[in-house]
Protein backbone atom coordinates (compact mmCIF):
# COMPACT_ATOMS: atom_id res chain seq x y z
CA UNK A 1 0.00 0.00 0.00
CA UNK A 2 1.23 3.38 -1.02
CA UNK A 3 1.65 5.39 2.17
CA UNK A 4 1.13 8.88 0.73
CA UNK A 5 -2.00 7.62 -1.00
CA UNK A 6 -3.20 6.26 2.33
CA UNK A 7 -2.69 9.60 4.05
CA UNK A 8 -4.45 11.53 1.33
CA UNK A 9 -7.52 9.27 1.35
CA UNK A 10 -7.91 8.98 5.11
CA UNK A 11 -6.68 12.45 6.01
CA UNK A 12 -9.88 13.59 7.70
CA UNK A 13 -10.01 10.55 9.98
CA UNK A 14 -6.31 10.69 10.86
CA UNK A 15 -6.42 14.40 11.68
CA UNK A 16 -9.54 14.01 13.82
CA UNK A 17 -8.01 11.08 15.73
CA UNK A 18 -4.88 13.20 16.26
CA UNK A 19 -7.01 16.05 17.63
CA UNK A 20 -8.60 13.61 20.11
CA UNK A 21 -5.15 12.47 21.26
CA UNK A 22 -3.89 16.06 21.58
CA UNK A 23 -6.88 16.91 23.76
CA UNK A 24 -6.21 13.87 25.96
CA UNK A 25 -2.61 14.99 26.43
CA UNK A 26 -3.67 18.60 27.04
CA UNK A 27 -6.04 17.41 29.76
CA UNK A 28 -3.09 15.80 31.54
CA UNK A 29 -0.62 18.62 30.94
CA UNK A 30 -2.52 21.85 31.60
CA UNK A 31 -3.67 23.26 34.90
CA UNK A 32 -5.89 25.93 33.36
CA UNK A 33 -8.74 23.85 31.95
CA UNK A 34 -10.40 26.85 30.29
CA UNK A 35 -7.66 26.85 27.69
CA UNK A 36 -8.82 23.43 26.50
CA UNK A 37 -12.02 25.01 25.17
CA UNK A 38 -10.02 27.42 23.01
CA UNK A 39 -7.62 24.65 21.98
CA UNK A 40 -10.43 22.30 20.90
CA UNK A 41 -12.25 24.99 18.93
CA UNK A 42 -9.02 26.20 17.30
CA UNK A 43 -7.91 22.72 16.26
CA UNK A 44 -11.31 21.85 14.88
CA UNK A 45 -11.51 25.13 12.98
CA UNK A 46 -8.21 24.29 11.25
CA UNK A 47 -9.46 20.76 10.53
CA UNK A 48 -12.69 22.13 9.03
CA UNK A 49 -10.91 24.61 6.77
CA UNK A 50 -8.38 22.07 5.50
CA UNK A 51 -11.15 19.55 4.89
CA UNK A 52 -12.22 21.59 1.88
CA UNK A 53 -8.87 21.21 0.10
CA UNK A 54 -7.49 18.27 -1.77
CA UNK A 55 -8.67 15.11 -0.06
CA UNK A 56 -7.90 12.10 -2.21
CA UNK A 57 -10.18 9.62 -3.83
CA UNK A 58 -9.90 5.84 -3.69
CA UNK A 59 -10.43 2.61 -1.81
CA UNK A 60 -8.58 1.27 1.23
CA UNK A 61 -8.44 -1.96 3.22
CA UNK A 62 -9.60 -4.12 0.34
CA UNK A 63 -12.79 -2.16 -0.25
CA UNK A 64 -13.84 -1.56 3.36
CA UNK A 65 -13.13 2.15 3.25
CA UNK A 66 -14.08 4.32 0.30
CA UNK A 67 -13.46 7.99 -0.32
CA UNK A 68 -14.96 9.98 -3.16
CA UNK A 69 -15.61 13.71 -3.71
CA UNK A 70 -19.25 13.43 -2.63
CA UNK A 71 -18.30 11.61 0.58
CA UNK A 72 -15.77 14.35 1.32
CA UNK A 73 -18.50 16.92 0.74
CA UNK A 74 -20.68 15.07 3.28
CA UNK A 75 -17.86 15.18 5.79
CA UNK A 76 -17.35 18.90 5.18
CA UNK A 77 -21.04 19.60 5.74
CA UNK A 78 -20.89 17.68 9.04
CA UNK A 79 -17.68 19.52 10.00
CA UNK A 80 -19.30 22.93 9.53
CA UNK A 81 -22.26 21.83 11.63
CA UNK A 82 -20.04 20.56 14.44
CA UNK A 83 -17.99 23.77 14.31
CA UNK A 84 -21.15 25.84 14.84
CA UNK A 85 -22.15 23.61 17.77
CA UNK A 86 -18.67 24.04 19.30
CA UNK A 87 -18.99 27.83 19.12
CA UNK A 88 -22.48 27.78 20.60
CA UNK A 89 -21.60 25.42 23.45
CA UNK A 90 -18.31 27.08 24.53
CA UNK A 91 -19.73 29.20 27.33
CA UNK A 92 -21.89 26.34 28.63
CA UNK A 93 -18.86 24.05 28.76
CA UNK A 94 -16.90 26.69 30.68
CA UNK A 95 -19.78 26.81 33.14
CA UNK A 96 -19.56 23.05 33.62
CA UNK A 97 -15.94 23.53 34.62
CA UNK A 98 -17.06 25.41 37.72
CA UNK A 99 -19.76 22.84 38.43
CA UNK A 100 -17.89 19.56 38.22
CA UNK A 101 -14.45 20.21 36.75
CA UNK A 102 -15.08 18.59 33.40
CA UNK A 103 -14.17 20.10 30.05
CA UNK A 104 -12.12 17.89 27.79
CA UNK A 105 -14.52 14.91 28.07
CA UNK A 106 -17.14 16.89 26.17
CA UNK A 107 -14.82 17.51 23.23
CA UNK A 108 -13.26 14.05 23.22
CA UNK A 109 -16.65 12.33 23.16
CA UNK A 110 -18.01 14.73 20.55
CA UNK A 111 -15.03 14.22 18.23
CA UNK A 112 -15.05 10.44 18.77
CA UNK A 113 -18.68 10.37 17.72
CA UNK A 114 -17.90 12.49 14.65
CA UNK A 115 -15.04 10.12 13.80
CA UNK A 116 -17.52 7.23 13.92
CA UNK A 117 -19.74 9.11 11.50
CA UNK A 118 -16.81 9.58 9.11
CA UNK A 119 -16.25 5.82 9.10
CA UNK A 120 -19.95 5.18 8.71
CA UNK A 121 -20.27 7.46 5.69
CA UNK A 122 -17.22 6.10 3.90
CA UNK A 123 -18.00 2.45 4.68
CA UNK A 124 -17.67 -0.01 1.83
CA UNK A 125 -18.93 -3.03 3.73
CA UNK A 126 -21.23 -3.86 6.60
CA UNK A 127 -18.43 -4.40 9.13
CA UNK A 128 -17.07 -0.88 8.73
CA UNK A 129 -20.62 0.44 8.68
CA UNK A 130 -21.49 -1.34 11.94
CA UNK A 131 -18.35 -0.16 13.73
CA UNK A 132 -18.99 3.36 12.49
CA UNK A 133 -22.62 3.51 13.56
CA UNK A 134 -21.81 2.17 17.04
CA UNK A 135 -18.84 4.49 17.40
CA UNK A 136 -21.15 7.36 16.44
CA UNK A 137 -23.91 6.50 18.90
CA UNK A 138 -22.13 5.30 22.05
CA UNK A 139 -20.26 8.57 22.85
CA UNK A 140 -23.48 10.51 22.30
CA UNK A 141 -25.14 8.50 25.06
CA UNK A 142 -22.32 9.59 27.35
CA UNK A 143 -22.76 13.18 26.21
CA UNK A 144 -26.50 13.09 26.86
CA UNK A 145 -25.72 12.24 30.50
CA UNK A 146 -23.21 15.10 30.76
CA UNK A 147 -25.37 17.03 33.25
CA UNK A 148 -24.70 14.43 35.90
CA UNK A 149 -26.63 16.19 38.66
CA UNK A 150 -29.82 16.40 36.63
CA UNK A 151 -32.45 13.67 36.63
CA UNK A 152 -33.59 14.50 33.12
CA UNK A 153 -30.11 14.11 31.68
CA UNK A 154 -29.62 10.58 33.06
CA UNK A 155 -33.07 9.59 31.88
CA UNK A 156 -32.38 10.86 28.36
CA UNK A 157 -29.09 8.95 28.15
CA UNK A 158 -30.81 5.83 29.44
CA UNK A 159 -33.53 5.97 26.81
CA UNK A 160 -31.05 6.67 24.06
CA UNK A 161 -28.56 3.90 24.78
CA UNK A 162 -31.11 1.15 25.40
CA UNK A 163 -33.10 1.88 22.28
CA UNK A 164 -29.95 2.35 20.20
CA UNK A 165 -28.70 -1.03 21.43
CA UNK A 166 -31.85 -2.93 20.52
CA UNK A 167 -32.17 -1.29 17.09
CA UNK A 168 -28.56 -2.07 16.32
CA UNK A 169 -29.30 -5.69 17.33
CA UNK A 170 -32.23 -5.84 14.90
CA UNK A 171 -30.13 -4.19 12.22
CA UNK A 172 -27.39 -6.79 12.78
CA UNK A 173 -29.90 -9.61 12.40
CA UNK A 174 -30.82 -8.13 9.04
CA UNK A 175 -27.15 -7.98 8.04
CA UNK A 176 -26.75 -11.66 9.00
CA UNK A 177 -29.72 -12.53 6.75
CA UNK A 178 -28.16 -10.63 3.86
CA UNK A 179 -24.88 -12.45 4.55
CA UNK A 180 -26.59 -15.84 4.60
CA UNK A 181 -28.28 -15.14 1.27
CA UNK A 182 -25.20 -13.86 -0.53
CA UNK A 183 -22.03 -14.92 1.31
CA UNK A 184 -20.54 -11.44 1.27
CA UNK A 185 -20.72 -8.30 3.37
CA UNK A 186 -19.31 -5.89 0.78
CA UNK A 187 -21.81 -3.45 -0.69
CA UNK A 188 -20.48 -3.82 -4.22
CA UNK A 189 -20.43 -7.62 -4.21
CA UNK A 190 -23.88 -7.70 -2.65
CA UNK A 191 -25.48 -5.69 -5.44
CA UNK A 192 -26.04 -8.59 -7.90
CA UNK A 193 -27.74 -10.58 -5.13
CA UNK A 194 -30.33 -7.89 -4.40
CA UNK A 195 -33.50 -9.43 -5.83
CA UNK A 196 -37.03 -9.94 -4.57
CA UNK A 197 -35.91 -13.07 -2.78
CA UNK A 198 -37.74 -13.23 0.57
CA UNK A 199 -34.59 -13.63 2.69
CA UNK A 200 -32.99 -10.61 1.04
CA UNK A 201 -36.18 -8.59 1.50
CA UNK A 202 -36.47 -9.46 5.19
CA UNK A 203 -32.79 -8.86 5.80
CA UNK A 204 -32.79 -5.52 4.04
CA UNK A 205 -35.86 -4.29 5.92
CA UNK A 206 -34.36 -5.32 9.27
CA UNK A 207 -31.13 -3.62 8.29
CA UNK A 208 -32.97 -0.38 7.51
CA UNK A 209 -34.33 -0.23 11.10
CA UNK A 210 -30.95 0.81 12.49
CA UNK A 211 -30.65 3.75 10.12
CA UNK A 212 -34.28 4.83 10.30
CA UNK A 213 -33.91 4.93 14.09
CA UNK A 214 -31.03 7.37 13.77
CA UNK A 215 -32.99 9.61 11.38
CA UNK A 216 -36.04 9.23 13.72
CA UNK A 217 -38.53 8.08 11.11
CA UNK A 218 -41.93 7.42 12.62
CA UNK A 219 -42.24 3.90 13.98
CA UNK A 220 -38.79 4.44 15.53
CA UNK A 221 -39.23 8.05 16.66
CA UNK A 222 -40.40 7.66 20.25
CA UNK A 223 -36.97 8.29 21.78
CA UNK A 224 -36.51 11.58 19.94
CA UNK A 225 -38.58 13.98 22.01
CA UNK A 226 -37.50 12.59 25.39
CA UNK A 227 -33.80 12.48 24.58
CA UNK A 228 -33.85 15.93 22.98
CA UNK A 229 -35.58 17.41 26.01
CA UNK A 230 -33.38 15.79 28.62
CA UNK A 231 -29.95 16.15 27.03
CA UNK A 232 -27.93 19.38 27.31
CA UNK A 233 -28.83 21.72 24.42
CA UNK A 234 -25.49 21.38 22.63
CA UNK A 235 -25.92 17.62 22.56
CA UNK A 236 -29.52 18.01 21.44
CA UNK A 237 -28.50 20.10 18.47
CA UNK A 238 -25.73 17.59 17.70
CA UNK A 239 -28.27 14.75 17.72
CA UNK A 240 -30.81 16.63 15.65
CA UNK A 241 -28.54 17.84 12.87
CA UNK A 242 -25.24 15.96 12.75
CA UNK A 243 -26.38 12.49 13.81
CA UNK A 244 -29.49 12.72 11.67
CA UNK A 245 -27.60 14.17 8.71
CA UNK A 246 -24.88 11.50 8.77
CA UNK A 247 -27.43 8.68 8.94
CA UNK A 248 -29.38 10.22 6.06
CA UNK A 249 -26.17 10.47 4.00
CA UNK A 250 -25.27 6.80 4.41
CA UNK A 251 -28.90 5.77 3.89
CA UNK A 252 -29.00 7.57 0.57
CA UNK A 253 -25.65 6.08 -0.48
CA UNK A 254 -26.89 2.56 0.31
CA UNK A 255 -30.29 3.04 -1.31
CA UNK A 256 -28.84 4.56 -4.48
CA UNK A 257 -25.99 2.12 -5.03
CA UNK A 258 -26.33 -1.25 -3.27
CA UNK A 259 -30.14 -1.43 -3.08
CA UNK A 260 -30.79 0.05 -6.51
CA UNK A 261 -31.98 -3.33 -7.94
CA UNK A 262 -34.76 -3.61 -5.34
CA UNK A 263 -35.93 -0.04 -5.75
CA UNK A 264 -39.60 -1.04 -6.11
CA UNK A 265 -39.42 -2.61 -2.63
CA UNK A 266 -37.88 0.25 -0.68
CA UNK A 267 -39.87 2.85 -2.58
CA UNK A 268 -43.10 1.51 -1.08
CA UNK A 269 -41.60 1.45 2.43
CA UNK A 270 -40.14 4.95 2.19
CA UNK A 271 -43.36 6.28 0.67
CA UNK A 272 -45.52 5.10 3.58
CA UNK A 273 -43.00 6.08 6.24
CA UNK A 274 -42.55 9.54 4.73
CA UNK A 275 -46.27 10.32 4.94
CA UNK A 276 -46.54 8.92 8.48
CA UNK A 277 -43.45 10.78 9.68
CA UNK A 278 -44.55 14.14 8.33
CA UNK A 279 -48.05 13.90 9.79
CA UNK A 280 -47.12 12.53 13.22
CA UNK A 281 -44.17 14.89 13.66
CA UNK A 282 -46.28 17.91 12.77
CA UNK A 283 -49.37 16.99 14.75
CA UNK A 284 -47.38 16.33 17.92
CA UNK A 285 -45.37 19.53 17.44
CA UNK A 286 -48.60 21.53 17.62
CA UNK A 287 -49.15 20.84 21.33
CA UNK A 288 -45.61 21.28 22.67
CA UNK A 289 -44.75 24.03 25.14
CA UNK A 290 -41.07 23.25 25.79
CA UNK A 291 -38.89 24.67 23.01
CA UNK A 292 -36.51 21.68 22.88
CA UNK A 293 -39.41 19.27 22.63
CA UNK A 294 -41.04 21.48 20.04
CA UNK A 295 -37.88 21.49 17.91
CA UNK A 296 -37.62 17.71 18.40
CA UNK A 297 -41.02 17.09 16.82
CA UNK A 298 -40.32 19.64 14.12
CA UNK A 299 -37.10 17.73 13.35
CA UNK A 300 -39.12 14.49 13.08
CA UNK A 301 -41.33 16.19 10.52
CA UNK A 302 -38.25 17.45 8.64
CA UNK A 303 -36.94 13.85 8.57
CA UNK A 304 -40.10 12.94 6.68
CA UNK A 305 -39.17 15.53 4.06
CA UNK A 306 -35.60 14.21 3.90
CA UNK A 307 -36.69 10.68 2.98
CA UNK A 308 -39.32 12.04 0.59
CA UNK A 309 -36.52 13.18 -1.69
CA UNK A 310 -34.99 9.70 -1.82
CA UNK A 311 -38.05 8.26 -3.56
CA UNK A 312 -37.15 9.34 -7.07
CA UNK A 313 -33.91 7.34 -7.13
CA UNK A 314 -32.33 9.75 -9.61
CA UNK A 315 -29.47 12.22 -9.58
CA UNK A 316 -31.96 15.04 -9.06
CA UNK A 317 -33.32 13.31 -5.97
CA UNK A 318 -29.93 12.74 -4.39
CA UNK A 319 -28.70 16.30 -4.94
CA UNK A 320 -32.02 17.60 -3.60
CA UNK A 321 -31.62 15.55 -0.41
CA UNK A 322 -28.00 16.63 0.11
CA UNK A 323 -28.88 20.27 -0.45
CA UNK A 324 -31.89 20.00 1.85
CA UNK A 325 -29.77 18.49 4.64
CA UNK A 326 -27.27 21.34 4.28
CA UNK A 327 -30.05 23.94 4.58
CA UNK A 328 -31.61 21.98 7.43
CA UNK A 329 -28.34 21.95 9.37
CA UNK A 330 -28.00 25.73 9.15
CA UNK A 331 -31.64 26.52 9.91
CA UNK A 332 -31.95 24.13 12.82
CA UNK A 333 -28.65 25.24 14.32
CA UNK A 334 -29.83 28.85 14.07
CA UNK A 335 -32.99 28.00 16.00
CA UNK A 336 -31.12 25.89 18.55
CA UNK A 337 -28.50 28.61 18.93
CA UNK A 338 -31.09 31.15 20.03
CA UNK A 339 -32.68 28.64 22.42
CA UNK A 340 -29.18 27.92 23.73
CA UNK A 341 -28.31 31.58 24.26
CA UNK A 342 -31.56 32.18 26.15
CA UNK A 343 -31.21 29.04 28.28
CA UNK A 344 -27.61 29.97 29.13
CA UNK A 345 -28.61 33.40 30.37
CA UNK A 346 -31.93 32.77 32.04
CA UNK A 347 -32.48 29.00 32.14
CA UNK A 348 -35.85 29.43 30.44
CA UNK A 349 -36.94 26.91 27.81
CA UNK A 350 -40.70 27.32 27.54
CA UNK A 351 -42.47 29.00 24.67
CA UNK A 352 -44.45 31.28 27.03
CA UNK A 353 -41.20 32.70 28.38
CA UNK A 354 -40.46 34.02 24.88
CA UNK A 355 -43.40 36.45 24.99
CA UNK A 356 -42.21 39.96 24.32
CA UNK A 357 -38.71 38.80 23.50
CA UNK A 358 -38.44 41.21 20.54
CA UNK A 359 -38.67 44.25 22.82
CA UNK A 360 -35.61 43.24 24.82
CA UNK A 361 -33.44 41.31 22.33
CA UNK A 362 -34.35 42.32 18.76
CA UNK A 363 -31.34 40.76 17.01
CA UNK A 364 -31.83 37.32 18.52
CA UNK A 365 -35.55 37.42 17.70
CA UNK A 366 -34.81 38.27 14.09
CA UNK A 367 -32.34 35.38 13.82
CA UNK A 368 -34.88 33.00 15.38
CA UNK A 369 -37.49 34.21 12.91
CA UNK A 370 -35.11 33.67 9.99
CA UNK A 371 -34.29 30.15 11.14
CA UNK A 372 -37.94 29.23 11.65
CA UNK A 373 -38.91 30.71 8.25
CA UNK A 374 -36.13 28.67 6.70
CA UNK A 375 -37.39 25.51 8.43
CA UNK A 376 -40.93 26.27 7.23
CA UNK A 377 -39.73 27.05 3.71
CA UNK A 378 -40.60 30.69 3.09
CA UNK A 379 -39.03 32.02 -0.15
CA UNK A 380 -36.06 34.34 0.36
CA UNK A 381 -34.18 31.96 2.69
CA UNK A 382 -32.47 28.63 2.11
CA UNK A 383 -35.21 26.29 3.33
CA UNK A 384 -37.50 27.27 0.48
CA UNK A 385 -35.07 26.07 -2.17
CA UNK A 386 -34.36 22.90 -0.20
CA UNK A 387 -38.03 22.00 -0.14
CA UNK A 388 -38.53 23.18 -3.72
CA UNK A 389 -35.86 20.78 -5.08
CA UNK A 390 -37.24 17.94 -2.94
CA UNK A 391 -40.75 18.37 -4.31
CA UNK A 392 -39.40 18.75 -7.83
CA UNK A 393 -37.55 15.44 -7.58
CA UNK A 394 -40.65 13.69 -6.21
CA UNK A 395 -42.76 15.20 -8.98
CA UNK A 396 -40.32 14.02 -11.63
CA UNK A 397 -40.94 10.46 -10.41
CA UNK A 398 -44.72 11.00 -10.51
CA UNK A 399 -45.55 11.09 -6.80
CA UNK A 400 -48.25 13.77 -7.01
CA UNK A 401 -50.31 12.53 -4.06
CA UNK A 402 -47.26 12.51 -1.85
CA UNK A 403 -46.50 16.10 -2.82
CA UNK A 404 -50.06 17.05 -1.90
CA UNK A 405 -49.59 15.51 1.57
CA UNK A 406 -46.23 17.23 1.89
CA UNK A 407 -47.71 20.61 1.02
CA UNK A 408 -50.46 20.10 3.62
CA UNK A 409 -47.71 19.38 6.12
CA UNK A 410 -45.74 22.47 5.16
CA UNK A 411 -48.88 24.47 5.93
CA UNK A 412 -49.33 22.83 9.34
CA UNK A 413 -45.66 23.41 10.15
CA UNK A 414 -45.95 27.06 9.10
CA UNK A 415 -48.69 27.45 11.73
CA UNK A 416 -46.64 26.23 14.64
CA UNK A 417 -43.43 27.94 13.58
CA UNK A 418 -45.39 31.16 13.45
CA UNK A 419 -46.66 30.50 16.99
CA UNK A 420 -43.10 31.07 18.22
CA UNK A 421 -42.69 34.15 16.04
CA UNK A 422 -45.98 35.51 17.37
CA UNK A 423 -44.86 34.88 20.96
CA UNK A 424 -41.66 36.84 20.35
CA UNK A 425 -43.01 39.74 18.28
CA UNK A 426 -46.72 40.21 19.06
CA UNK A 427 -47.48 38.92 22.55
CA UNK A 428 -47.14 41.26 25.52
CA UNK A 429 -45.33 40.26 28.67
CA UNK A 430 -44.95 42.12 31.93
CA UNK A 431 -41.81 40.22 32.80
CA UNK A 432 -39.89 39.48 29.58
CA UNK A 433 -36.43 37.94 29.41
CA UNK A 434 -34.11 40.89 30.08
CA UNK A 435 -31.69 42.15 27.43
CA UNK A 436 -28.36 40.31 27.53
CA UNK A 437 -25.05 40.12 25.73
CA UNK A 438 -23.54 36.80 24.71
CA UNK A 439 -19.81 36.12 24.61
CA UNK A 440 -17.74 36.15 21.42
CA UNK A 441 -17.98 32.42 20.72
CA UNK A 442 -21.75 32.44 21.00
CA UNK A 443 -21.93 35.45 18.66
CA UNK A 444 -19.86 33.62 16.03
CA UNK A 445 -22.01 30.53 16.55
CA UNK A 446 -25.12 32.59 15.85
CA UNK A 447 -23.74 34.55 12.90
CA UNK A 448 -22.48 31.47 11.01
CA UNK A 449 -25.94 29.83 10.64
CA UNK A 450 -27.43 33.18 9.61
CA UNK A 451 -24.80 33.50 6.87
CA UNK A 452 -25.42 29.89 5.86
CA UNK A 453 -29.17 30.42 5.59
CA UNK A 454 -28.71 33.39 3.26
CA UNK A 455 -25.83 32.03 1.21
CA UNK A 456 -27.47 28.69 0.50
CA UNK A 457 -30.68 30.47 -0.46
CA UNK A 458 -29.21 33.13 -2.71
CA UNK A 459 -25.99 31.70 -4.16
CA UNK A 460 -26.95 29.00 -6.65
CA UNK A 461 -23.45 27.65 -7.61
CA UNK A 462 -23.49 25.62 -4.36
CA UNK A 463 -26.39 23.54 -5.64
CA UNK A 464 -24.69 23.20 -9.02
CA UNK A 465 -21.54 21.96 -7.29
CA UNK A 466 -23.48 19.36 -5.27
CA UNK A 467 -25.30 18.26 -8.41
CA UNK A 468 -22.01 17.83 -10.28
CA UNK A 469 -20.43 15.73 -7.49
CA UNK A 470 -23.57 13.58 -7.22
CA UNK A 471 -23.48 13.03 -10.98
CA UNK A 472 -19.86 11.84 -10.72
CA UNK A 473 -20.80 9.52 -7.85
CA UNK A 474 -23.80 7.89 -9.50
CA UNK A 475 -22.10 7.37 -12.88
CA UNK B 1 -18.74 -28.48 11.42
CA UNK B 2 -20.23 -30.86 13.93
CA UNK B 3 -21.39 -34.29 12.80
CA UNK B 4 -25.12 -34.84 13.17
CA UNK B 5 -26.07 -31.22 13.86
CA UNK B 6 -27.36 -29.35 10.84
CA UNK B 7 -27.43 -25.65 10.09
CA UNK B 8 -31.17 -25.45 10.85
CA UNK B 9 -30.64 -26.62 14.43
CA UNK B 10 -28.29 -23.73 15.02
CA UNK B 11 -30.69 -21.30 13.40
CA UNK B 12 -33.48 -22.52 15.70
CA UNK B 13 -31.25 -21.86 18.72
CA UNK B 14 -30.19 -18.41 17.56
CA UNK B 15 -33.73 -17.38 16.61
CA UNK B 16 -35.03 -18.54 19.99
CA UNK B 17 -32.29 -16.58 21.73
CA UNK B 18 -33.03 -13.49 19.68
CA UNK B 19 -36.73 -13.48 20.45
CA UNK B 20 -36.26 -14.34 24.11
CA UNK B 21 -34.06 -11.25 24.17
CA UNK B 22 -36.72 -9.11 22.49
CA UNK B 23 -39.36 -10.46 24.89
CA UNK B 24 -37.15 -9.71 27.87
CA UNK B 25 -36.39 -6.22 26.59
CA UNK B 26 -40.09 -5.42 26.36
CA UNK B 27 -41.42 -7.03 29.55
CA UNK B 28 -38.67 -6.64 32.17
CA UNK B 29 -38.71 -3.70 34.56
CA UNK B 30 -35.20 -3.91 35.99
CA UNK B 31 -32.63 -2.04 33.92
CA UNK B 32 -29.90 -4.62 34.51
CA UNK B 33 -32.20 -7.41 33.28
CA UNK B 34 -32.93 -5.37 30.17
CA UNK B 35 -29.18 -5.16 29.59
CA UNK B 36 -28.98 -8.94 29.84
CA UNK B 37 -31.77 -9.16 27.24
CA UNK B 38 -29.75 -6.93 24.91
CA UNK B 39 -26.74 -9.21 25.39
CA UNK B 40 -28.93 -12.17 24.38
CA UNK B 41 -29.96 -10.39 21.19
CA UNK B 42 -26.39 -9.50 20.23
CA UNK B 43 -25.05 -12.97 21.02
CA UNK B 44 -27.82 -14.59 18.98
CA UNK B 45 -26.69 -12.54 16.01
CA UNK B 46 -23.05 -13.47 16.67
CA UNK B 47 -24.01 -17.18 16.61
CA UNK B 48 -25.84 -16.54 13.34
CA UNK B 49 -22.74 -15.07 11.74
CA UNK B 50 -20.43 -17.88 12.84
CA UNK B 51 -22.83 -20.60 11.71
CA UNK B 52 -23.51 -19.04 8.33
CA UNK B 53 -19.78 -18.71 7.81
CA UNK B 54 -18.98 -22.26 8.90
CA UNK B 55 -21.79 -24.13 7.17
CA UNK B 56 -22.75 -22.09 4.12
CA UNK B 57 -19.66 -20.13 3.07
CA UNK B 58 -16.63 -21.90 4.55
CA UNK B 59 -14.22 -20.35 2.02
CA UNK B 60 -14.13 -16.89 3.65
CA UNK B 61 -13.83 -15.56 7.18
CA UNK B 62 -16.18 -12.55 7.02
CA UNK B 63 -18.74 -13.97 9.40
CA UNK B 64 -16.30 -14.99 12.11
CA UNK B 65 -14.49 -11.64 12.02
CA UNK B 66 -17.84 -9.91 12.18
CA UNK B 67 -18.86 -11.90 15.27
CA UNK B 68 -15.64 -10.93 17.04
CA UNK B 69 -16.40 -7.28 16.38
CA UNK B 70 -19.97 -7.75 17.62
CA UNK B 71 -18.62 -9.14 20.90
CA UNK B 72 -16.15 -6.27 21.27
CA UNK B 73 -18.73 -3.58 20.52
CA UNK B 74 -21.27 -5.25 22.82
CA UNK B 75 -18.76 -5.07 25.65
CA UNK B 76 -18.24 -1.35 25.05
CA UNK B 77 -21.98 -0.82 24.84
CA UNK B 78 -22.62 -2.60 28.15
CA UNK B 79 -19.83 -0.66 29.86
CA UNK B 80 -21.39 2.66 28.88
CA UNK B 81 -24.92 1.44 29.63
CA UNK B 82 -23.90 0.30 33.12
CA UNK B 83 -22.28 3.69 33.77
CA UNK B 84 -25.48 5.42 32.74
CA UNK B 85 -27.58 3.06 34.89
CA UNK B 86 -25.37 3.94 37.88
CA UNK B 87 -25.82 7.63 37.11
CA UNK B 88 -29.56 7.03 36.91
CA UNK B 89 -29.48 5.20 40.23
CA UNK B 90 -27.69 8.13 41.90
CA UNK B 91 -30.38 10.59 40.88
CA UNK B 92 -33.43 8.30 41.28
CA UNK B 93 -32.38 5.80 43.96
CA UNK B 94 -33.82 3.00 41.84
CA UNK B 95 -33.01 0.92 38.77
CA UNK B 96 -36.63 0.36 37.86
CA UNK B 97 -37.49 1.40 34.33
CA UNK B 98 -40.87 2.74 35.48
CA UNK B 99 -39.02 5.51 37.32
CA UNK B 100 -37.81 7.01 34.04
CA UNK B 101 -41.03 8.88 33.37
CA UNK B 102 -40.14 12.51 33.94
CA UNK B 103 -40.50 13.26 30.26
CA UNK B 104 -43.31 11.85 28.21
CA UNK B 105 -45.86 12.67 25.51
Amino acid sequence: MDLSNFFSIMRGEIVLAAIILILLLAEIATKDKKKIVDLAIGLFLIHTIFGFFGVGEGVLFGGMFKASPIVNLFKNILNVGVLIILFQSASWVKGKLEEHNRVSEFYILLFASLLGMYYMISAGDFLMFYIGIEMASLPVAGLAAFDIYQKRSAEAALKYIFLAAITSGISLLGISFLYSASGTIFFDELKPFMTNDSLITLGFLFFLVGLLFKISIVPFHLWTADVYEGAPIGVTSYLSVISKGAAAFILIIILFTMAKPIMELWREVIYMLSILTMFIGNIFALRQKNMKRFLAFSSIAQAGFIILGMLSGTQLGMSAVVFFIATYIFSNLGAFGVVYAIANQSGKENMDDYNGFYRTNPLLSVLMMLALFSLAGIPPVAGFFGKFFLFMSAASAGYYWLILFAVINVTISLYYYLLVVRAMFVRQNDNPIPAFKSDVYMKIGLILPAIGIFVLGLYSPIYEHINELVGMFLK
Amino acid sequence: MIQGIGVTDFFIISTLMFFIGVYGFITRKNLITILIAIELILNAVAINFVIINKYLYPEGLHGQIFSIFIIAVAAAEVAIAIAIVIDFYRTNKSVNVDESEMMKY
